[in-house]
């Protein structure tokens, strides 16, 4: 923006600007704006301020067991896939392997394909194997959808740094094992923590497989999706999603501050 | 010289139909700063990761120090290397860089950091030790892989072109202290670059190496001014070539037929040719010495043209069109005078003279 521009006058780009963010962020601000409303109605006007919705969402036992549902599957899939992802890295980035181009392929495939689609699939397959529906299911199948996406993250990460700092450490007398350990991982962490919080966040929201794949335990899109059809339940569904609205803002800005900081390290490794 | 660090018995290298690296016997001595020279692409680079070990040959042996090699894995190899862009650690700082490889020494606290500070005075940088890797000029980045390397007290440290990412005038100070470095701590050096000027500053003896292969090992006195092959002669310098035929050999003096330069007679040759053989006579452009004024009859002489000429600062090149020869000669002549550039006018006539030990003369298929 130009500098001797007044505040007051901003140039062209910058009304773009606003708008886009005001268009993307207004209707996610409606959701702690009306979980603070002392309606159960979410309809204008507002009816004054109060914390009972983040009361009654504490004493909601449904939907505190479905939080935690989706909780224990997306770290279960985001250390899993993360974990799948960085060993398909380092072997996709420093090995010769044959028909690595095919392989690739097939990995990156659930990528493609509708979710809906492999939704149906998964559930003819389980339920032919006569494997009961659960969590576990539900994590399995989030594993499929999650791991291409660890692949995609830590593969531009591994490719982007020197292999000779590999080799360096093990001319310096390190097993290939300590060479991970003391050189590669701390270097690609921070594609491993943006690996863990992209894998977390699919697996959290993920609709329809966990809708096709689980039984008697919803996650939490399951269970706000169920609430829907009773208004009462509405309220602190909103205390929720807003909860979740500031959490995933303060851990998506540490997150990005720790990519920063491996920006840096990653131009400091150049010549 | 019976007992050399590394000894290179009949070692191959293939990689899928490309051979990088064919049948190669050499031994390097102990203390001896030596260099693998040639053309990128030429299996210097490859020689040097399978002493490594990051390369297994495909067939021969590497010995270093009596042992064979090819079981053992890099992390367990006597050597240490310094890599062609340093490959610090980014994530570490400067003392940290040089600590990497000290963990499994069994140094107490004070001892390791003890000498990680004379390391840090031999490379120059006292003082540096807290700094991060990014706050590095190129120079004392190559200064701090070469801490980093010799801390390990390698037996032989291997140097991957670590003087190529330098500007003209660091590059030149860096080879300087380096030949001091290796002279002060006499441990044997293996240096690659296809630098030939480099090569010929540092090394105690170098190896030219063309597409794989070993073509001759020798001092750079010895290969500068009695190149054992035409190819030698050519890649080392610039050299003029003149065909012809030996007309007689003794042990003091042999004497060519040439066109270009009729009768040319050598002295203090190394060849071993005799009469009747096809042969080059090759001489640098510095040994043959302009004269423009015509000397009269005289032994190793000819006449020509001025051609086009190059001004270089303390010295200038030009060509001299010969009668009987296509190509012009390359003459490299000193300024020693600031008025000498006044000298050069194209069409002028030019004599060169040339000393008889001046002259080499290789073998010609």
């Amino acid at each position: 923006m130009n500098a001797n521009r007044p505040w007051w006058r901003p140039d062209g780009f910058a009304v773009y600007a606003i708008i886009y963010l005001t268009f993307i962020y207004l209707p996610v601000l409606f959701l702690p704006l009306f979980s603070f409303n002392k309606s159960k109605y979410i309809a204008f006007p507002l009816k004054g301020f109060t914390l009972q919705w983040y009361e009654k969402m504490i004493n909601t036992p449904d939907l505190l067991e479905a939080l935690m549902n989706s909780v224990k599957v997306g770290v279960a899939v985001a250390v899993l896939s993360t974990m799948f992802g960085l060993l398909a890295a380092k072997a996709v980035t420093r090995y010769r392997i044959p028909g690595r181009g095919p392989v690739m392929g097939f990995i990156m495939v659930p990528l493609v394909i509708p979710g809906i689609i492999l939704a149906i699939a998964l559930l003819i397959l389980i339920t032919q194997l006569d494997i009961p529906l659960s969590l576990w299911t539900v994590g399995f199948a989030h594993m499929l959808l999650c791991t291409p996406f660890a692949m995609l993250v830590l593969i531009s990460r591994m490719e982007g740094f020197d292999k000779s700092l590999e080799e360096a450490a093990l001319d310096l007398g390190e097993s290939a094992w300590m060479t991970f350990w003391r050189v590669t991982f701390p270097i690609v962490l921070p594609g491993i923590i943006a690996s863990l919080l992209l894998t977390f966040t699919i697996s959290f929201d993920e609709f329809v497989l966990a809708f096709f794949l689980t039984s008697t335990d919803p996650t939490l899109p399951i269970y706000i999706w169920s609430s829907l059809r009773f208004p009462t339940k509405i309220p602190p569904v909103l205390a929720l999603g807003a909860t979740i609205f500031v959490l995933s803002f303060v851990v998506v800005s540490f997150a990005e501050w720790i990519r920063r900081r491996g920006v840096k390290l990653e131009s400091s490794s150049g010549i | 010289m019976s007992d050399p660090i590394i000894s290179f018995q009949g070692v191959s290298k293939r990689f899928g139909q490309v051979t990088a690296v064919d049948n190669t016997s050499f031994d390097i001595q102990r203390g001896e700063f030596f260099s693998l020279l040639g053309p990128s692409g030429c299996g210097k680079t490859t020689l040097l990761r399978m002493v490594a070990g990051f390369e297994v040959p495909s067939a021969g042996e590497i010995m270093i120090d009596g042992q064979p090699m090819s079981a053992t894995p890099p992390n367990h190899r006597p050597v240490n290397m310094v890599f062609q862009n340093y490959a610090i650690f980014p994530h570490l700082n400067v003392r940290n860089n040089i600590a990497f490889g000290m963990r499994k020494a069994g140094l107490t606290r004070a001892e390791l950091d003890k000498r990680i500070d004379e390391a840090l005075e031999l490379i120059k940088l006292p003082g540096y030790g807290s700094r991060g890797a990014d706050e590095l000029s190129g120079g004392q980045r190559q200064r701090v892989a070469l801490a980093r390397a010799l801390i390990k007290q390698p037996k032989v440290l291997l140097l991957d072109e670590p003087l190529g990412a330098l500007d003209k005038k660091l590059r030149e100070q860096m080879q300087i202290e380096l030949r001091q470095l290796q002279q002060q701590i006499g441990i044997t050096f293996l240096f690659v670059t296809h630098d030939q000027e480099e090569a010929l500053t540092l090394s105690d003896r170098i190896a030219v190496m063309s597409e794989g292969a070993v073509m001759e090992i020798a001092s750079p006195g010895q290969l500068y001014e009695s190149p054992g092959s035409p190819f030698v002669a050519d890649f080392i310098g610039s050299m003029n070539f003149f065909e012809g035929e030996i007309l007689s050999s003794t042990d003091s003096a042999i004497t060519v037929e040439t066109s270009a330069l009729g009768t040319v007679s050598v002295t203090n040759s190394d060849t071993q040719m005799t009469a009747g053989q096809k042969a080059w006579v090759a001489i640098r452009p510095e040994k043959m010495q302009p004269v423009f004024s015509d000397p009269g009859e005289h032994a190793n002489t000819t006449s020509g043209t001025m051609g086009p000429s190059a001004y270089l600062g303390d010295r200038s090149h030009f060509y001299v069109h010969l009668p009987q020869r296509e190509d012009p000669v390359l003459v490299a002549l000193q300024n020693l005078e600031r008025s000498m550039t006044q000298l050069h006018k194209p069409n002028q006539p030019v004599w060169l003279q040339w000393a008889s030990d001046a002259v080499v003369v290789l073998p010609r298929d």
